[in-house]
């Protein structure tokens, strides 16, 4: 078996996985980190998505061999010292979560977001969060949550 | 997914001398199409070689009256770069335009026009602006490249290298995306440049994309959106589902062809 060695979460992570393991796979079975979720396994839902050399990315479309060297962030990793994210504290301020499944993915994704865009309006959010389904659809606070988390890192 | 073996070579050359060693190989690019083929079991290669971080299949260069873009410029790149955006904005706009931002950050080039999703994007830009695709084996025209759905003209072991896009004079794309998959339902890609005019429709047809030329020849004579109003594709040879129906998608390719003239001004 292959070893697989990247960074999780500014630690490194090493182990032995099959070629066909997904990333998502180690993360969660592996490395225990089960914050980032499997939604659809299909590729739709977004609830799987990390950043992977600082880029969001649907973590069960990727092999954990693909991403050997790479900087992996699960959601996990984005509070620090622990005082939340902007993003994850918006969410919390304006109820950008209901059952939570969607979360993980939908903070990941806007984090990718802010930086990319700095200057958000609603529109560029609602499209830009495409790839991510919300089963309870709670967009509406999703997007007032992003909006505001992208003011407050201005 | 069924076992294979992995391998992620340095370099091009190192990927051809893999593909011609192994028993049934695929390359892997971004993945984005293949990983999810392999978890339905709908293909069983025996060896992936990744070619996805080959820093000599990812560039993007504007040389002369062209821009070349390596078969490993993910989408978000296409989308965002410089040269592109300058010389070819509705290059640009497509590549935005596909799937989502994850998709975007991972999918590549390369790996959309090798394999030619009768509903994917680029094939109807090369189509459409007379690429050139370069393999490590040969130079081959868009017009000869698209064979049908999912065919290309690629050979066994044969690796894209890059796509040549001649600048055009006008062009835009629109895309009638499904609004679950984001794949094109229809969507038409219209350009003017040295190659004349041409006309590329995607998502429409049973044998993937195909040009028009009825609209290629009435733009000709007037490039206008009031030009293309008038031709009807015939519904006979489009796709049916339970997205739409033949006619449907008939339809919506004069609507689409309309409107692309009209954005490319
Ligand atoms: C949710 C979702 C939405 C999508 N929406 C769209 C959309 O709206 N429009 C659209 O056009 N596409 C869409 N796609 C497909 C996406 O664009 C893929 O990235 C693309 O089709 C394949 O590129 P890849 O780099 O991921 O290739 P891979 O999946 O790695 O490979 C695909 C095939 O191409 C072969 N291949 C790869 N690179 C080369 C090369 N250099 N030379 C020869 N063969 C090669 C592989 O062996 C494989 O057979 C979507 C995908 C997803 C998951
Ligand atoms: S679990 Fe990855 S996109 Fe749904
Ligand atoms: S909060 Fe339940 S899926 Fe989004």
């Amino acid at each position: 078996m292959p070893v697989v060695a990247m960074t999780v979460n500014g630690k490194p992570a090493s182990a032995d996985v099959e070629a066909r393991t997904l990333l998502v796979h180690y993360i969660r079975e592996q490395l225990g980190l089960t914050g980032t979720h499997v939604g659809c396994d299909t590729s739709q839902c977004g609830a799987c998505v990390v950043h992977v050399d600082g880029r969001a990315v649907k973590s069960c479309a990727i092999l954990a061999v693909q991403a050997e060297g790479a900087e992996i962030v699960t959601v996990e990793g984005l509070a620090k010292n622990g005082e939340l994210h902007p993003v994850q504290q918006a969410f919390r301020e304006h109820h950008g979560l209901q059952c939570g499944f969607c979360t993980p993915g939908m903070i990941m994704t806007a984090v990718d977001l802010i930086r990319r865009k700095p200057n958000l309006d609603e529109k560029t959010v609602r499209e830009e969060l495409e790839g991510n389904i919300c089963r309870c659809t709670g967009y509406h606070n999703i997007v007032k949550a992003i909006l505001a988390a992208s003011q407050e890192m201005r | 997914m069924y076992q294979f073996n992995y391998a992620r070579p340095k370099t091009l050359a190192e990927a051809e001398a893999l593909l011609a060693k192994a028993d049934d190989p695929k390359l892997l690019a971004g993945g984005q199409t293949l990983i999810p083929t392999l978890k339905q079991r709908l293909a069983m290669p025996s060896d992936l070689i990744d070619i996805g971080g080959l820093k000599e299949l990812d560039f993007i260069r504007a040389e002369g009256d062209a821009v070349m873009i390596g078969a490993g410029a993910k989408h978000a790149t296409v989308a965002q770069s410089p040269d592109v955006k300058k010389h070819n904005p509705a290059l640009a706009a497509l590549a935005e335009g596909i799937g989502d931002p994850a998709v975007r950050h991972m999918g590549t080039i390369g790996g959309s026009i090798a394999n030619n999703d009768p509903a994917a994007d680029y094939p109807a830009a090369c189509l459409a602006l007379d690429a050139k695709i370069h393999t490590s084996k040969r130079l081959i025209e868009a017009d000869q490249f698209f064979k049908g759905m999912f065919e290309t003209a690629l050979e066994d072991g044969e690796i894209v290298k890059e796509i040549t896009f001649p600048h055009p004079e006008k062009a835009a794309y629109m895309k009638f995306p499904n609004p679950a998959s984001r794949y094109a339902m229809v969507g038409v890609f219209v350009s003017k440049g040295p190659w004349g005019v041409r006309v590329a429709v995607t998502g429409a047809g049973q044998n993937g994309v195909f040009r028009v030329k009825e609209m290629e020849d009435a733009l000709t004579k007037s490039w206008s959106p009031d030009a293309v109003a008038g031709v009807k594709v015939p519904a006979k040879g489009l796709n049916a589902d339970l997205h739409g129906t033949a006619e449907y998608r008939a339809h919506l390719i004069t609507v689409m062809a309309k409107r692309a003239v009209a954005a490319a001004g």
